[in-house]
């Protein structure tokens, strides 16, 4: 596949293969970003994949300039689509959706002339790819959302969110990460935690995963806590 | 090996490199803004290098010592007194048990950096000591200081200090920061060229004023806005600090140190990394020129001000020899 090369400051370079969203250009990119990986030279940070792009860090006093890190891309990069495909790991997340877990669960199924028992099916019977980790630690951009589920945010954003919370906004679903301010639609919460900084792998889901949403009950919820929560926060 | 804190100033946290390698977990790098006091601060205290320190914005906190150690205050120009007495900034200074440090309200700049030897040690999250606030994360319980918390000091190298030090940093060390106009240099961003003839031009025409919505994570820059030529939907990439983004309302946004790690508005520029010392010196109300530069000549400009980094910190560092022969 095409790509282009730009500097996104004096140690960073992006390789973009496309400037829209496509299930297709994400594979492409994870698959990239194993191989570089694989290929490690000295001197390069990080390799840090996007939606349909991935930047490289690089240290330039180690690595070289901008134009050997291009050189060395292109040399890597290669003919995109044919070899080691990235491994794919398929991560359970357990949700207790509605009640005061997700408090606008009644207000998704109204919107959409459902009941609360189809929205949960039609949510947890999705397969979810993380196309991305960003805007905050553990957040994962997740595609793959029914149509039929996508309701817009709220008109007045909440002042918190609890860490956890399950939610809708337009045609995205994720999960809060950490307690922040937030517009989504809350239609439940999963006991475990996305980001911990004190796990040796802070963020549980990576770029490349796939998602499957699993329905627990309070009961669950609370029995899970117990025998995982370390009292922690 | 503790401080006091009595008061915590306007906002002041544990801040050192920032945290590498993260950022596949969404991690902001974070870190301290002005890399150039900071780096320098710790130098004069006998640090090697990376060590944690204090970055207080707008004013400082007041520090209560229990050790004999060395400190240094470096950056804007923050009046300091040491147990009442006025305390220069930009040198070496020698702490009693006991010793109270109060950096003041901030007269010119925006952020100090206060320096101990041996570092402030508080424990080590995800390879860093800094604070990134939003997600509680490192320094003191991931917080700004308050009155009444205590800070661990590291251990210190031996010293065996008995006279005062007679020496510091000329005032061309913190040069960068004066002036309430600050030309701060940039190379134009990924999606310049969609912005508009007219948006373009303004952009390193027109002065932009610092707003009080400016802080670690970003400075909100108020002009003529900036409009692009077609409007399409923006795929999220990679942002790092200083890149400058243009969100609809057209009024440009600078990312600093706590950037998150992507961004979906187009990005007219990105600073140079020489002069993100000079921007996280400026304060809300300052201007800010952007002047063009290319990118290799904004790698040069970082080349360059490395090096006369370390030529300041091999001077710190014969300093330190001396005065360890002559004690």
């Amino acid at each position: 596949m095409e790509y282009t090369l730009f500097p996104l400051c004096e140690y960073a370079v992006t390789v973009r293969f496309a400037s829209y969203i496509d299930e297709a250009v994400n594979d492409i990119v994870h698959e990239t970003a194993a191989r570089l990986q694989g290929e490690r030279k000295e001197g390069i940070k990080e390799i840090v994949p996007a939606f349909s792009s991935l930047t490289v860090y690089y240290d330039p006093v180690v690595a070289g300039n901008y134009a050997d890190v291009c050189a060395w891309l292109r040399e890597n990069i290669g003919s995109t689509g044919q070899a080691a495909r990235h491994s794919t790991r398929t991560i359970v997340i357990p949700v207790c959706y509605g009640g005061e877990f997700g408090p606008d669960l009644a207000d998704v199924a109204r919107f959409h002339g459902m009941t609360e028992d189809e929205v949960v099916a039609l949510h947890s019977s999705g397969r979810y790819r993380v196309y991305m980790i960003g805007f905050s630690p553990g957040f994962a951009y997740l595609g793959g959302l029914s149509p039929r589920l996508a309701t817009p945010r709220r008109p007045v954003p909440r002042t918190t969110v609890p860490a956890g919370s399950v939610g809708i906004a337009g045609g995205q679903t994720g999960v809060y990460p950490l307690a922040t301010p937030g517009g989504w639609q809350l239609i439940g919460r999963t006991p475990l935690r996305l980001f911990d900084p004190h796990r040796e792998k802070p963020s549980l889901l990576s770029a490349g995963d796939i998602v499957e949403f699993r329905r627990i009950t309070a009961e669950e919820f609370a029995r899970w806590r117990e025998e995982h929560d370390d009292g922690r926060h | 090996m503790m401080m006091d804190v009595i008061d915590g100033g306007f906002f002041t946290t544990v801040q050192d490199g920032g945290r590498i390698g993260y950022r596949n977990a969404g991690v902001p790098v974070g870190g301290v803004m002005d890399a150039w006091a900071y780096r320098l601060a710790n130098a004069l205290v006998g640090n090697e290098g990376d060590e944690a320190v204090l970055e207080a914005t707008m004013s400082g906190p007041t520090l209560r010592f229990h050790v004999e150690t060395v400190i240094a205050v470096c950056g804007g120009d923050f009046p300091c007194t040491l147990n009442g007495e006025p305390m220069a900034m930009w040198k070496p200074v020698i702490i009693r048990p006991g010793d109270v440090l109060k950096v003041g309200v901030c007269q010119a700049g925006w952020r100090a950096y206060i320096a101990v030897s041996g570092g402030i040690g508080v424990p080590s999250v995800m390879g860093s000591r800094s604070t990134y606030v939003p997600a509680q994360l490192g320094g003191l319980s991931g917080r700004p200081l308050q009155p009444g918390d205590v800070l661990p000091i590291g251990t210190a190298r031996e010293h065996n200090i008995r006279k005062p030090f007679r020496w510091g940093l000329s005032s061309d060390a913190g040069r960068y920061i004066d002036g309430k106009t600050k030309t701060v240099r940039a190379v134009p961003g990924p999606e310049y060229s969609e912005f508009t003839p007219e948006s373009r031009r303004q952009f390193f025409a027109a002065r932009y004023h610092v707003t009080p919505q400016s802080d670690r994570i970003g400075y909100r820059l108020s002009g003529p806005a900036l409009v692009l030529g077609r409007e399409r939907e923006m795929v999220s990439e990679a942002v790092v600090f200083g890149t400058v983004q243009v969100p609809t309302s057209g009024q440009p946004i600078v990312l600093m140190a706590d950037s998150q790690t992507t961004g979906g508005y187009p990005r007219i520029a990105q600073v140079a990394a020489a002069d993100l010392p000079v921007l996280a010196q400026a304060r809300p109300g300052d201007r800010i020129q952007f002047q063009p530069v290319a990118p290799e000549e904004a790698v040069q400009l970082y080349i360059e001000q490395q090096r006369r980094l370390g030529r300041w910190i091999a001077a710190i560092r014969r300093q330190w020899g001396e005065k360890d022969e002559n004690d």
